[in-house]
């Protein structure tokens, strides 16, 4: 059985997170089975592509139950942009979308600044600037790290969602993921 | 409003990077993916990798290219050149490109912006803007279209382009710096960011740019000395623009 299971919405990029995961020496596979997802040691949520058809795919394939499932039994799942957003109650996005309810609170559009949001970032208190781009954000009191105000990173129980993309970010996205790795 | 990125640019075709870079540190000045990773570890905020013969029996030669990069880069990188369809976005982002470039494909049919924007969001779609003597020009830069420049960015943007590459055709190659006039007209008349293109020959140059624009494309200066990146940020930031801190392993 590989390390990580990357799930997979039917689009997107999967490639560049497992790369990532590679170069760290972890084995992953990319899956839309649910036991597959039970039964990982750690799961990553990938993040490309619209919330609306992301959730539909989960919901089809009943990864959408799997997670609720590795979240109640406090197993560790990495949510990664659009990834992150899909484990909140509800969405804005795609004219409102219903999320996985793991993290409290709401997805919102980006209102300041250019939209997208593209480029490094700091991120505080980390200290770290990592690759964010994004038009929505997670407005949330599960939020425990910021970038210029917005959400970076947010947590509750087992699930860990980041706005940023650690596999683009560099060696300081290796660094986070290498942490999230040695946590599971 | 996140840091300015310094984006080199590498043309391709067929396969292999193709003109102006020297052989300083490399062993195969024409591999796409060693110099990838050469760049990224210099400084390289994002590259743009442009196919530029781009013929049909090409795209699954790029597609191959944009499958080993990803799998040894570990920042954004964007392609751009042959990008006509869907399906092609499709190819490109499914064998990892974060980003990709539309130029002539998106003037001969806008909808095409909108439609990839909704398969992959607007931050995957970049529309890239040949600007000479006030109008657009398509076909790399060789055929002056009527259409005007301004208007056309702002009809980008709200069809779901997600950043604008603006070069200055008339700069391009030049090494006289950018076109600020130019990129602050287009800057201003929309609301998604900018990457100014086309001049860049110091590293005064660069850091004017940055204080107009969101990010700078980069080629001939870079590529006459693939090691000297790292020694370019570092004038860029004593210049006063503050760039992104690079980070060790740990």
């Amino acid at each position: 059985m590989s390390d990580v299971v990357v799930v997979d919405y039917g689009a997107g990029n999967t490639r560049s997170v497992r790369a990532a995961l590679a170069h760290l020496g972890a084995s992953s596979e990319v899956s839309s089975d649910p036991e597959a997802v039970l039964a990982a040691k750690f799961v990553v949520l990938p993040g490309v592509g619209s919330a609306r058809s992301a959730m539909e795919h989960l919901r089809e394939t009943g990864v959408d139950d799997a997670l609720r499932g590795r979240f109640e039994e406090g197993r560790p799942i990495l949510g990664i942009c659009l990834g992150m957003q899909l484990a909140l109650a509800a969405s804005e996005e795609d004219g409102g979308v219903t999320g996985l309810g793991l993290l409290a609170g709401r997805v919102k559009r980006l209102e300041v600044g250019r939209v997208p949001r593209l480029g490094w970032a700091m991120v505080d208190p980390w200290g770290d600037a990592y690759y964010f781009a994004h038009s929505f954000f997670a407005d949330s009191p599960d939020t425990v790290a910021t970038s210029e105000g917005i959400s970076a990173a947010l947590q509750h129980g087992s699930f860990l969602g980041v706005q940023f993309h650690p596999e683009k970010s560099g060696a300081a996205g290796l660094n986070f993921l290498e942490r999230c790795l040695c946590l599971a | 409003m996140p840091l300015p990125r310094l984006i080199p640019c590498l043309d391709v075709a067929h396969g292999r990077v193709v003109k102006g870079v020297s052989f300083v540190g490399l062993r195969d000045v024409g591999d796409p993916v060693e110099l990838a990773a050469f760049y990224s570890d210099g400084g390289a905020d994002e590259l743009v990798f442009l196919d530029i013969a781009a013929t049909p029996d090409d795209a699954s030669t790029m597609t191959s290219v944009v499958a080993k990069v990803a799998d040894v880069l570990e920042i954004p990188f964007t392609v751009g050149g042959g990008v006509r369809s869907v399906d092609d976005a499709s190819r490109i982002i499914e064998s990892g490109a974060d980003r990709v470039s539309l130029n002539s494909a998106a003037l001969a049919d806008p909808s095409l912006i909108t439609a990839i924007a909704d398969r992959f969001g607007s931050q995957a779609v970049v529309v890239a803007i040949d600007a000479g003597d006030g109008v657009v020009h398509s076909h790399g830069g060789r055929v002056a279209t009527t259409i005007e420049i301004v208007p056309w960015a702002v009809e980008a943007a709200a069809r779901g382009a997600g950043e604008i590459l603006l070069t200055s055709i008339r700069r391009d190659g030049q090494r006289t710096g950018f076109d600020l006039e130019l990129t602050v007209s287009v800057r201003s008349a929309i609301s998604i960011p900018v990457i100014a293109s086309g001049g860049a020959g110091s590293a005064q140059h660069v850091a004017d740019a940055l204080r107009v624009a969101d990010a700078a494309l980069i080629a001939s200066i870079v590529h006459e000395n693939p090691a000297g990146l790292a020694g370019l940020r570092r004038e860029i930031e004593s210049l006063g623009i503050r760039l992104r801190p690079m980070k060790e392993r740990v």
